[in-house]
């Protein structure tokens, strides 16, 4: 049986409030973790098979050209070497999230340097990635016309935002800001490299993959091999980390799966670190321009944020810089542009909290410069400017935290009010500053289906081809459902990462626990129906706590209940008007103390508080995690991430983690999330909203605004590195 | 990576012979080595395992010290002589890489470590170190990382390690033998400038084998170590100076000092000791000891801040050394 739900309206019972287990937003151990810290947990390129062969993508060093001839008897000769894999079905670039269809085809229509043209095929993988750097391919370089340089090329310009007149607002001010900001491109840089083992057995294709969305890369990768969708079957237990990366299927599945067609034998294909790097998704480089226009007490006028971003023609997917800028700060006059640079770098996409992650931090550095001009505290210039309703669509907001986690962020921080004169506070070579920095990330649910069996026993087991990339779904999927169902963690068995099992709505944009937690919902939702059904009483008198189904002064075991037979339900969570009714989303306040050496410039993070509100804590531990997650990566953003492009042949000069500047343990201090509770009726039917991303999106501002406070130096490129933060430096 | 022979050297000698062949490379940690051979930056057919040779030791020698060139990083770091007689030693093998790569980094590989030019590590592009006439890729690209002094038109790259640099403000001695021979070199001179061969490093022939480095007697005095890093670790530095300075009188009585990031080797420049001893410190003195050190640096545009940023190193370090304030 199946339980549909497309939630048209706020969802205002808040039935989770109501159960009695007790279990939800519980901050309780994800059950894998044991599993994972122990290296049992199973990976894609771990699986095994017999006589599986290894497969090495080869790669071209040329931005644009077409392949007229590959020499494959250059390479067959070699040991080991079993074939060299032309298929026009190789696919050039990753799909982007949520395709549902095929990427780019075919391979041999190079767009950007180091793309995959072909796969080398070996007993080992050590002769095929000899092999791999011995076959000898030909190509008709076309690099004249391969713009690479995102600044000096004519951009597409997407739909404007206008209100009133912004020019004219800025002209009227009492006090504006004129800012314009750049960031460097990123990368993923998850730990688990793209990896693919793929079977074929005459019918249908099994495919071990680490992708974060498999009902989509279940069609992707159908599309992409002409192939049904029901001869495809993907499995993805467990995901070292996606990031984005991995929210479409990338060439290492593809050829994986190809040459498993051809060669009748399994096929495992593994990126090396640099082919991740060189081929996958990369978040674009940015320039921002902000206009902030305000009255004498700080009140905004007129609000304008220009973004300028690149990705390869053809790319539909344009870093949406501005999503936040739409609805977090007020302002009569409102400008929002967005243009796309074509160039020649591999495929732009989703990374971590697409938009918001480059998009909040630069807004929040123009606010700390009104601030400053105006003589304000920024706290409090921020709670000035927080809109009634959505300032372009007049629309009512669900629910916002975003003055509370100002308030409370700034009192757990222990925030100095008051308005800020850079330099005040000097240790030694070290200059001590702080800033702060609003959060804002939009919200989104997926549709969703999920599976749910209360077993004769009286446990329950979960089901959905959901995937965890490490975030706590197997943790928050089980919560959701041993609080419907009245049962411990370890008596809820979740089983993810199966495209057999319903599809759920996969994980990417924060929106994998509200959907599929709704869909888990739902389906108890209707075993509860079920249970009372059996017992004769209506579902409203039903408790269920420990394995017992309570009502009245009555109590029975669930698995009496049940009598010896397991009922199932499917839930089924559909987006309706709800979350367009209402503007919905997530926010937060950053605050950050940083050091900055005077003679150096370098900085460091000294201590950093965020305080979040997204709706419902489903799991206060795995909650807290993703927050301290998304920190990390301000703190890269701000000081340290950066992917370097050759101006000459556009090549990525640093990818390997030795180069691309992740943030190390050293450079994160104790960081302090605090959660505020919240139910958003309108968000989910379970009121929760997402997470993941919240924790990155403006963070990096509040650190640009302290190493300002700490030092003087206002610096508008990100990452803040040394040589930039010391240029920017006042009397050096 | 190319396929090769793994040859394990039971003798000095042995070794020694085996990599009297072009085509051999010794193997210590294999911290670098084995990173270049998967990224086919080096191709040897040989690899000659120097990992038995009884190496690793750390010993007295006369007043000074001996470090075996298979002592670990981590080890020699940790050695109660180094940390009190050549602290500036310990702090610059703690200032790199991380603690994994320094419990498997010896001596001899560190010293040898080859640049971290992006150019270089990658084959596709051209490069005169690893491909010589291919051209320098970096002087018209990426070249963030890269030197400032000494530099030629055929190689800007850096040597980028943390402990040669120590070495050479200690003025420590690289034991070096051949099959039939011996020799010892000064650090200073061990790396050399990139000049028209930058595809040589060092001065070591083929053959020849680090045996050890030795350190003269100790000097005492205040020892700092200072690197400059785009993270608080695991970075390569952006400048890096190692000093052993002291005082009587309120006058240097030592100024030794090396410096990191800047060049194709450990930089030391004599006249910078010799302007500094014997005057008392002060802001103007430094500045001059600045415009000795940087007196020929030329940036290549992405590293023009490596000069005042060598300059306010320089600067920042002589003052916590001297207790001036700027
Ligand atoms: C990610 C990363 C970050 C790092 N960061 C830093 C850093 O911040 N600072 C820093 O200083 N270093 C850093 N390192 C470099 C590290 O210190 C070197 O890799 C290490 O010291 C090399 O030692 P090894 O014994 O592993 O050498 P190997 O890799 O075994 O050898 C390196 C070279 O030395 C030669 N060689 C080795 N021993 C001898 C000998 N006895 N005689 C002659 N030739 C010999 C080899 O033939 C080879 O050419 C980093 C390395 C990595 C991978
Ligand atoms: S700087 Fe030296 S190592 Fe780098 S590309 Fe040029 S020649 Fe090669």
């Amino acid at each position: 049986m199946s339980v549909h739900c497309k939630q048209d309206a706020p969802d205002e019972r808040n039935v989770l409030d109501s159960t009695k287990q007790g279990v939800l937003g519980e901050p309780l151990e994800r059950p894998e973790g044991l599993l994972k810290v122990t290296g049992t947990a199973t990976y894609a390129a771990e699986f095994d098979a017999e006589s599986c062969l290894e497969g090495v993508l080869v790669t071209l060093p040329v931005v644009r050209g077409t392949i007229t001839s590959i020499d494959r008897e250059s390479v067959l000769q070699m040991p080991g070497v079993v074939a060299v894999i032309t298929d026009e079905r190789l696919t050039g670039r990753a799909a982007q999230g949520m395709a549902g269809e095929a990427p780019f085809q075919p391979a041999q229509q190079v767009c950007y340097w180091g793309q995959p043209v072909a796969l080398v095929v070996a007993e080992s993988f050590e002769e095929a990635r000899d092999a791999a750097k011995h076959l000898s391919v030909e190509c008709n370089a076309d690099e004249g016309d391969a713009p690479l340089d995102p600044d000096t090329v004519e951009a597409e310009q997407r739909k404007p935002t206008k209100n009133g007149d912004l020019a004219h607002a800025m002209t009227q001010a009492a006090h504006s800001v004129d800012a314009t900001f750049t960031t460097d491109g990123h990368a993923s840089a998850a730990m688990e490299p793209h990896a693919a083992m793929a079977q074929w057995d005459g019918q249908s294709l099994t495919v071990h993959a680490s992708l974060q969305m498999l009902k989509f890369n279940r069609a992707e990768l159908a599309d992409s091999l002409n192939l049904k969708e029901k001869q495809v079957r993907l499995i993805a237990p467990y995901v070292g980390g996606g990031f984005g990366s991995k929210l479409g299927i990338s060439q290492e599945t593809v050829g994986a799966s190809l040459a498993a067609m051809k060669l009748g034998k399994p096929v495992r294909v593994v990126m090396s670190r640099q082919q991740v790097f060189q081929t996958i998704m990369r978040r674009s480089e940015t320039t921002q321009r902000v206009r902030l226009a305000a009255d004498s007490e700080g009140r905004l006028t007129g609000f304008g944020h220009e973004a300028r971003v690149s990705n390869l023609p053809g790319e539909e997917f344009a870093e949406p810089v501005l999503q936040s800028s739409q609805f977090l700060y007020g302002g009569d006059n409102r400008l929002l542009q967005l243009e796309v640079a074509r160039i020649h770098r591999m495929t732009a996409g989703s990374v971590r909290a697409p938009g918001e992650a480059v998009g909040v931090q630069t807004v929040e550095q123009a606010m700390d410069m009104l601030a400053e001009k105006a003589g304000i505290d920024p706290v409090e210039l921020r709670l000035r400017n927080i809109p009634e309703r959505h300032p372009a669509k007049d629309k009512p907001y669900s629910s916002r935290k975003l003055a509370e986690c100002l308030r409370e962020g700034a009192s757990a921080f222990g925030w100095k009010d008051g308005p800020r004169k850079p330099r005040h506070t000097r240790e030694g070579e070290w200059w001590i500053g702080s800033g702060v920095a609003s959060a804002a990330r939009i919200h989104a649910v997926v549709e969703a289906k999920a599976r749910v069996t209360l077993r004769p026993d009286g446990t329950a087991l979960v089901e959905t081809d959901m995937t965890d990339i490490g975030t706590g779904t197997y943790a928050i999927l089980g919560q959701v459902a041993g609080e419907m169902l009245g049962l411990s963690l370890d008596d809820v068995e979740v089983r993810l990462g199966d495209t057999d099992m319903p599809p759920g709505s996969g994980s990417g944009g924060s929106f994998g626990a509200s959907s599929c937690g709704s869909a888990v919902f739902l389906a108890c939702e209707g075993l509860r129906d079920t249970l009372a059904e059996k017992l004769g009483i209506e579902a409203s008198d039903l408790s269920l706590k420990d394995g017992f189904a309570l009502w009245e002064n009555e109590k029975k075991s669930i698995a009496e209940v049940l009598d010896g037979k397991a009922i199932e339900e499917i839930g089924h969570f559909e987006p309706g008007k709800s979350t367009e009714d209402y503007a919905v989303a997530s926010f937060g306040a950053f605050f950050a103390e940083v050091a900055v050496n005077h003679w150096t410039g370098e900085t460091r993070v000294r201590r950093m508080t965020g305080a979040f509100g997204f709706g419902r804590v489903l799991n206060a531990r795995t909650a807290r995690s993703q927050c301290l997650g998304g920190m990390t990566w301000c703190i890269g953003n701000a000081l340290t991430e950066s992917l370097l492009f050759d101006p000459t042949d556009g090549h990525l000069a640093n990818c390997d983690l030795a180069e691309y500047h992740v943030p190390v343990h050293r450079d994160v201090p104790d960081l302090e999330v605090v959660l505020l509770e919240e139910r958003d009726a309108a968000a989910s039917p379970i009121q929760a909203k997402g997470v993941g991303e919240l924790g990155l999106c403006g963070g990096a501002g509040a650190i640009a605004n302290a190493i300002y406070d700490a030092c003087g130096a206002r610096v508008f490129a990100y990452p803040m590195t040394p040589d930039r933060v010391l240029a920017a430096m006042p009397d050096k | 990576m190319r396929p090769f022979d793994y040859q394990r050297a039971e003798r000095l000698e042995h070794a020694a012979q085996l990599a009297a062949d072009d085509d051999t490379m010794a193997l210590a940690g294999g911290t670098n080595l084995i990173d270049l051979m998967k990224l086919q930056v080096e191709t040897p057919q040989t690899l000659v395992d120097i990992g038995r040779l009884s190496l690793g030791e750390i010993a007295d020698e006369g007043d000074g010290l001996r470090i075996g060139a298979l002592a670990s990083n981590t080890a020699t770091a940790a050695h109660a002589r180094v940390r009190s007689d050549y602290p500036v030693l310990a702090r610059a093998i703690l200032a790199g890489a991380t603690q994994q790569l320094r419990n498997k980094a010896t001596t001899g590989g560190n010293l040898c470590q080859r640049t971290r030019c992006y150019y270089f590590t990658n084959i596709d592009q051209p490069c005169n170190k690893r491909e010589p006439g291919t051209g320098c890729g970096a002087i018209d690209g990426i070249a963030k990382l890269h030197a400032v002094l000494g530099t030629s038109p055929h190689c800007i790259a850096t040597y980028p390690g943390d402990m040669a640099v120590a070495l050479a403000a200690l003025d420590a001695t690289v034991e070096i033998a051949g099959d039939s021979h011996e020799r010892s070199v000064p650090v200073r001179e061990f790396h050399r400038l990139p000049g028209d061969t930058p595809e040589r490093d060092n001065v070591l022939e083929a053959g020849e084998i680090i045996t050890s480095v030795t350190l003269p007697a100790p000097v005492g005095g205040t020892q700092i170590y200072r690197k400059v890093r785009e993270r608080s670790s695991y970075a390569f530095a952006l400048c890096s100076v190692a000093a052993v300075i002291d005082m009587a009188d309120n006058r240097f009585t030592r100024a030794d000092l090396a410096f990191g990031g800047l060049a194709h080797k450990p930089w030391h420049d004599p006249r910078i000791a010799d302007l500094l001893v014997g005057s008392e410190p002060s802001p103007a003195l430094f500045d001059k000891a600045a415009d000795l050190l940087l007196e020929d640096a030329r940036g290549y545009g992405e590293n023009d801040f490596k000069i005042p940023l060598a300059r306010r190193t320089l600067t920042a370090v002589l003052c916590e050394a001297t207790g001036v304030e700027a």
